[in-house]
């Protein structure tokens, strides 16, 4: 085969491929959206008067609820007042979204010396 | 009794205090199971619960008597205690049942568990069976959830200034009722705050430094443990206001267990909770309420009995178990 004719033959392939490329790529995309959904949650969980991860990093958007594990009520009280909870009862839950990038500080207004914080990338 | 009473004398008095290490630790280790500390004149008698009945009724008898109950976290059912109606009905049988009949009844917090109007309800039901009919209260950080405090005003605080915090005369005793549960900052320990401070300062200045004064707050005023957050960020200066005063007497609730330290000419002391225990500070991975078995319970949950006894320079702070 001489150069010339393998050129040809590329320049008549390539847009096939390129376009059946494209197709997958468009599925896979599809796929990806559908899956990325029901990841953008997170769990804080509040045991033995401690949030628990002290620090959770997250992607913007994702949204994260704390479910109170102890015998005793807590909140869920941001330090610079983006979000705050009613009081939790055992086995109570508070949810937030994170929209905007940032670290998010927060404790419990009852119990003061329980502190943690989220941090949105 | 006269054996025992030679034995609590004290024989090194460095500080002129009336106050020697050997009795003050002996006072401190009967705290945790019920102990009965009398000052008199400078000097401190201590007595375990059970010798309580040896005591002559004379000691016990002052002008002035009323009980301090804290903590009943109406509502809580969880199995440290799933019937905190009942301890509450024990307490009030212990208080009608006392040789004095108290004056007065003071609350030094929590009263309910979730700041429900139906538990402060249940409370005022059960304390209206005891013998005393005034009952004085403060506020815990239970009973202000979700409203910065409002219900808990319009119901017991409609006298008060501020948040809840107020003063008043019985028998010569200066009694002030702080409120420290309130605006609590991240981190941060319980909090009297500039407002309250300027108050208390005005509230003394015009008082003899003879006069007894009897403090009263939920969270201690003094740095039980900071870690648990047991402790009040400004009561150093809350303090200071008081200093000048040659009795003052601090009480807390909060920690659900008895403790007392003396410090120059002021007394702290903290009541149990009539609900359920918590551990000893820093002997659990949390302050949270202590499982014992049911037959132990009523014993770690108890009432305070305080008398004063005017001339004698004398308040007697007795820590009595509910069973």
């Amino acid at each position: 085969m001489t150069l010339r004719k393998a050129a040809w033959r590329f320049c008549l392939a390539a847009p096939v491929v390129i376009a059946l490329g494209l197709l997958f790529a468009g599925q896979r995309n599809v796929r990806a959206n559908q899956q990325e959904k029901p990841a953008a949650m997170a769990e804080v969980k509040i045991d033995n008067f401690s949030f628990g991860p002290q620090t959770l990093t997250i992607a913007a958007g994702t949204t994260v609820t704390w479910t109170n594990r102890d015998d005793i009520p807590h909140t869920v009280v941001s330090t610079d007042g983006a979000f705050k909870s009613k009081v939790l009862d055992t086995d109570e839950k508070f949810s937030y979204t994170f929209t905007k990038a940032g670290t998010y500080p927060y404790f419990c207004s009852i119990h003061p010396k329980m502190t943690a914080k989220v941090v949105v990338q | 009794m006269t054996e025992q009473k030679a034995k609590d004398e004290i024989v090194y008095d460095h500080n002129r205090d009336g106050i020697n290490r050997r009795g003050f630790l002996k006072c401190m280790a009967w705290a945790g199971t019920g102990a009965f500390c009398v000052i008199q004149g400078g000097v401190l008698k201590s007595y375990s619960l059970s010798r309580i009945s040896e005591v002559a009724a004379e000691e016990m008898k002052g002008e002035l008597s009323f009980v301090q109950i804290s903590d009943s976290h109406m509502g809580f059912n969880k199995p440290a205690n799933p019937d905190v109606a009942g301890t509450l009905r024990a307490a009030v049988d212990k208080i009608n049942a006392l040789a004095t009949p108290p004056e007065f009844l003071l609350h030094t917090g929590d009263i309910s568990h979730l700041s429900k109007p139906e538990e402060f309800d249940t409370v005022d039901q059960i304390l209206k069976g005891a013998r005393a009919k005034d009952v004085v209260f403060v506020p815990g950080e239970h009973d202000v959830l979700n409203d910065d405090g409002k219900q808990y005003l319009e119901r017991y605080g409609k006298e008060a200034k501020g948040a809840g915090w107020y003063s008043f005369d019985k028998k010569g005793v200066h009694f002030i009722g702080l409120v420290n549960v309130l605006n609590l900052k991240a981190g941060g320990l319980g909090t009297l705050g500039h407002e309250q401070l300027e108050w208390l300062e005005d509230d003394v200045k015009h008082l003899q430094t003879s006069t007894p004064i009897i403090v009263f707050a939920h969270i201690p005023l003094w740095s039980v443990y900071p870690e648990w957050g047991w402790g009040t960020e400004d009561s150093g200066q809350a303090l200071a206001y008081l200093k000048r005063f040659g009795s003052v007497t601090v009480l807390n609730g909060h920690i659900h267990q008895t403790m007392q330290k003396i410090e120059g000419n002021v007394t702290f002391h903290t009541a149990a909770s009539t609900a359920f225990p918590q551990p000893q500070p820093g002997k659990a991975d949390s302050p949270g309420p202590m499982k014992v078995p049911a037959e132990q319970l009523r014993s770690l949950l108890g009432i305070t009995d305080v008398n004063y006894v005017r001339g004698k320079h004398a308040l007697a702070v007795v820590d009595s178990s509910l069973g």
